[in-house]
């Protein structure tokens, strides 16, 4: 089949406005009669969700965690571009849309980025206007900083909790919707499958994660927020719960999966301190703006950093790209402090760290002024290391972090399974191969506030209201399946934990697949990944029932999913052969050590068709046009 | 180090729950609280055990899921810090530790140390929310705000809605979390519009969710990993006082009356 993006035809400053003419609406009395399923309810699901209620749609949200506050988005920390020039530094909706497709590494959709930037500016206005508090200035007016590699002041941030505050914000609107009966929120809920009626996704299989209790959910489309899927590494920053499940369940009821090579490291994480460990921190990489990143220039260091002068200090980062120095984009970050630490000149006890330093902020402006930028990223360090960033450097190292890859959608941000839409961190289409800081709020919003709300009713229009029911044969056949599957895995009777095969396999996938591949490499995690699966179904230990609250089964099942997902991604990351942004293959790079591109036969999206466990996927390409921003090699020098 | 762990283990909301003690031998100092439950979890699970069921996500103390009492104290010993973000440095070797779930009767039990909180969801529902519609904003910087209000409105709105000050009460009041939310919200001039009738309606709802009331006990504000201060409370009294007093009708209950 052929990919179609769906894109616009126009000039690229038009093609949102013209589609937004030109797409088809949905009469306010009939929205009523559409009911529409969301998965997920972080900033991208809640947004959503929020938004088709208050046009009128009946809602109903889906998120497994007790309260649709906790979804991850909380945790995102240093803040939210948008091209409002508000600093009168020279932004502009182009210079965003230039930005993104660059720090892209030329991977992502052009018509989508542009979009993106656009609509960026409103997310700001209505964020505000919900009662999210911005940092200000004396004025009264909101403040903006630079942020991940940006040379403009484009970020709009809430003290060091920009996520948990933008998440609140769509969380109360959420809560305003259900409170006039227009959201049904399912709290505690994990979706387990999905339902496709004559080639149309049409409702999910949930399970009630405090009872076990399966039930079936009928809508005229369905959404999915679901996130990314760092946690294939095992220790990513992600949170505990966050899995590929609803998008590899998608998958395998057809819906490609695009790029799912390309992964972020953020550079920025406190380093493992040891085998307990069970997930990463990261510290926001606004850090980077007044931190100086540093390692001793002697492998035999053995003065404490406090103690070491200047001239034994290597600011690599500041060396080697003068123009960019400690703000260049996240990979170029993480690769130089690996390539520094796997040259024997980390720092820790591990070898795995690399110093952050804010001595020279804090004799600059002081230490309130610097307390009051990262007070709270400052204890959140201390409570961890027993260290005060105040009196001694960080340590930093980088971690997964964000996916960039995900489920394929159009430009209507449709999956190639019609009523199938993927909507945030889950789907594929705005990032390339590497995402620029800040840019994940803007894009869960913008999908969620701006886009989803006019696309999905040019879906719906075209679709007769409530035509499926779960009286639909599918139905009981997809529940039937989950039910099977659930009472295997309850029944695992062997003797390793869940999390000890997960384990394995992160560390098989950080080594193989993570901040660099080769095809080697690749090769052998590819024949290495079926025997852990093995393991799983042969020995893992899976004790109480499938009918109450068990929350070992809960993730022996998406360790499952993670189990299948993994081969797809090592396949993707094996088959493109160049480096772009997140995806470093060791065997193509410049003589200065950045990502080689090949855009001469790598400039498509890849996406992929399940064909069964195990199978080998079918490869689909969907070429990338550049028209508006020139291919270059990247440069931060 | 080596520590003994009691945790309250219980069936479900009708089972009778008890505390079982578990040694833990070398536990690492630099182990994060829920990472020693972690391992205590792995070698119940390969023993075919049934692991504690706690509840966490994040584990960077934002989310709030974690919701635990350590010996005693909600999210344990240090101050402004969640269960998930305490390390075993804090205890000492060889130490009894007790862990128990949240007790309140507005969360009921549901197993071990998972409560259910879906009451604090409700009490944000009946009006912890400014109403704009999407697309309906003006300008960001159209409206300036004081600096210092809008700080004042962060310090209320860092509140992770974890529960910990529902734990803490006596009175099992849930008072400073809804006075959280009242203040961010009423301290900016976006949330003026609905300011008195959203403070009696989330006032009504903490009620009806069987919270009891503030008496200045002030163990919340302790107990509060985000610091939030028990000022706020003040705040939400006055605006609660102010709403009564002026008899503010509630358009939204007058119109669905007709």
């Amino acid at each position: 089949m052929t990919l179609d993006s769906n894109i616009p035809e126009g000039p690229i400053q038009d093609k949102w406005d013209n589609h937004r003419f030109s797409m088809k609406l949905v009469n306010p009395a009939n929205k009523r009669k559409y009911s529409i399923i969301v998965v997920g309810t972080g900033l991208a699901g809640a947004s959503a969700a929020a938004s088709f209620a208050e046009l009128g749609y009946k809602v109903k949200a889906f998120c497994y965690q007790d309260s649709a506050r906790r979804a991850h988005s909380i945790a995102a920390q240093g803040g939210i571009n948008a091209a409002k020039n508000y600093p009168n530094d020279g932004d502009s909706v182009w210079r965003l849309f230039y930005d993104t497709v660059k720090g892209g590494d030329y991977r992502s959709r052009e018509a989508n980025v542009y979009r993106l930037a656009q609509i960026s500016t409103n997310i700001i206005d209505q964020c505000v206007a919900q009662g999210v508090p911005f940092a200000r200035d004396y004025g009264g007016l909101l403040d903006n900083r630079s942020f991940g590699g940006a040379q403009v002041s484009r970020t709009f941030y809430a003290r060091g909790q920009t996520g948990q505050q933008l998440l609140l914000g769509a969380y109360q609107a959420l809560s305003k919707e259900v409170a006039r009966g227009q959201v049904e929120l399912v709290t505690n809920t994990e979706m387990q499958d999905l339902v496709v009626v004559d080639g149309h996704a049409k409702g999910i299989i949930v399970r009630d994660l405090r009872t076990g209790e399966l039930s079936m959910h009928a809508a005229d489309a369905v959404v999915l927020a679901t996130g990314g899927y760092s946690n294939v590494f095992y220790l990513s920053t992600n949170a505990m719960g966050c899995n590929v499940t609803a998008a590899w369940r998608a998958h395998k009821r057809g819906a490609f999966f695009a790029n799912p090579c390309y992964t972020q490291i953020h550079p920025t994480c406190i380093p493992v301190s040891g085998d307990h460990q069970s997930k990463l921190t990261l510290m926001s990489e606004s850090l980077r703006n007044d931190g100086r990143i540093w390692v001793p220039r002697d492998k035999d260091e053995t003065r404490r950093a406090s103690d070491i002068p200047e001239e034994d200090r290597y600011y690599y980062l500041e060396e080697r790209y003068p123009s960019f120095g400690n703000l260049v984009p996240r990979d170029v970050a993480s690769r130089n402090a690996k390539e520094r630490c796997d040259s024997g000149f980390g720092v820790g006890q591990t070898g795995l760290g690399v110093y952050l330093d804010f001595r020279d902020s804090i004799n600059r402006l002081g230490e309130n002024a610097v307390r009051e930028r990262y007070g709270n990223l400052f204890e959140m360090y201390e409570r961890i290391t027993d260290e005060s960033p105040y009196k001694v450097p960080m340590r930093i190292f980088p971690a997964p972090h964000y996916t960039m890859g995900g489920l394929w959608v159009d430009y209507n941000l449709m999956s190639n399974l019609p009523g199938l839409f993927v909507i945030g961190e889950a789907n594929f289409s705005d990032h390339g191969s590497n995402r620029l800081g800040a840019s994940a709020l803007m894009q869960g919003l913008a999908d969620g506030y701006f886009v989803i709300p006019y696309t999905i009713g040019n879906y719906l229009a075209r679709q007769t209201p409530g035509s499926v029911t779960t009286e639909a044969s599918e139905f009981s056949q997809v529940e039937s399946e989950v039910r099977d599957r659930i009472e295997t895995i309850v029944n695992l009777d062997g003797e390793r934990s869940v999390d000890s095969v997960h384990r394995e396999l992160g560390r098989l996938m950080w080594n193989e697949c993570g901040m660099e591949r080769n095809a080697d490499g690749l090769q052998g995690a590819l024949k290495e990944i079926p025997s852990i699966r093995d393991q799983f179904w042969q020995n893992a230990s899976v004790p109480g029932t499938s009918g109450e609250l068990n929350q070992t089964l809960e993730r022996a099942m998406r360790i499952a999913d993670f189990l299948e997902f993994a081969e797809v991604m090592c396949t993707d990351a094996y088959e493109r052969n160049e480096s772009c942004g997140g995806h470093f293959r060791s065997e193509y790079q410049t003589e200065e050590g950045e990502a080689l591109r090949n855009d001469e036969d790598y400039s498509y999206v890849a996406a992929w068709e399940f064909n069964g466990v195990g199978q080998k996927p079918t490869l689909h390409k969907e070429p990338l046009a550049f028209d508006h921003v020139p291919l270059t090699q990247r440069s931060y020098k | 180090m080596k520590v003994t762990v009691h945790v309250w283990r219980q069936k479900n909301a009708s089972a009778a729950g008890k505390f079982v003690t578990y040694p833990m031998d070398d536990i690492s100092p630099d182990m994060s609280f829920l990472e020693m439950l972690d391992v205590l979890n792995d070698r119940l699970e390969e023993r075919g055990e049934e692991p504690v069921a706690f509840e966490s996500d994040c584990r960077e103390g934002i989310c709030g899921n974690c919701s635990m009492v350590i010996n005693g104290t909600p999210h344990g010993p240090m101050r402004n810090t969640t269960a998930c973000q305490l390390h075993m440095r804090s205890f000492s070797d060889g130490e009894d530790i007790y862990i128990e779930p949240w007790r309140a009767k507005a969360f009921p039990p549901i197993k071990d140390l998972v409560v259910d909180r879906g009451a604090l969801d409700r009490v944000i529902q009946a009006g912890g929310y400014i109403s704009v519609r999407t697309g309906s904003a003006q300008d960001a910087n159209a409206l300036p705000i004081p600096k210092l209000d809008v700080d004042l409105a962060m310090d209320a709105a860092t509140c992770i809605g974890c529960g910990a000050c529902v734990a803490a009460c006596p009175n099992s009041s849930a008072m400073l979390f809804t006075a959280a939310k009242i203040s961010h919200l009423g301290l900016l001039p976006q949330g003026q519009t609905e300011r008195m009738e959203r403070v009696r309606n989330m006032v009504r709802q903490h009620d009806d969710e069987l919270f009891g009331s503030c008496t200045n006990y002030g163990e919340c504000q302790d107990a509060c990993p985000k610091g939030i201060s028990i000022n706020f409370i003040g705040h939400l009294n006055r605006d609660f006082l102010k709403a009564n007093f002026l008899k503010v009708k509630n358009p939204r209950r007058e119109v669905e009356s007709q």
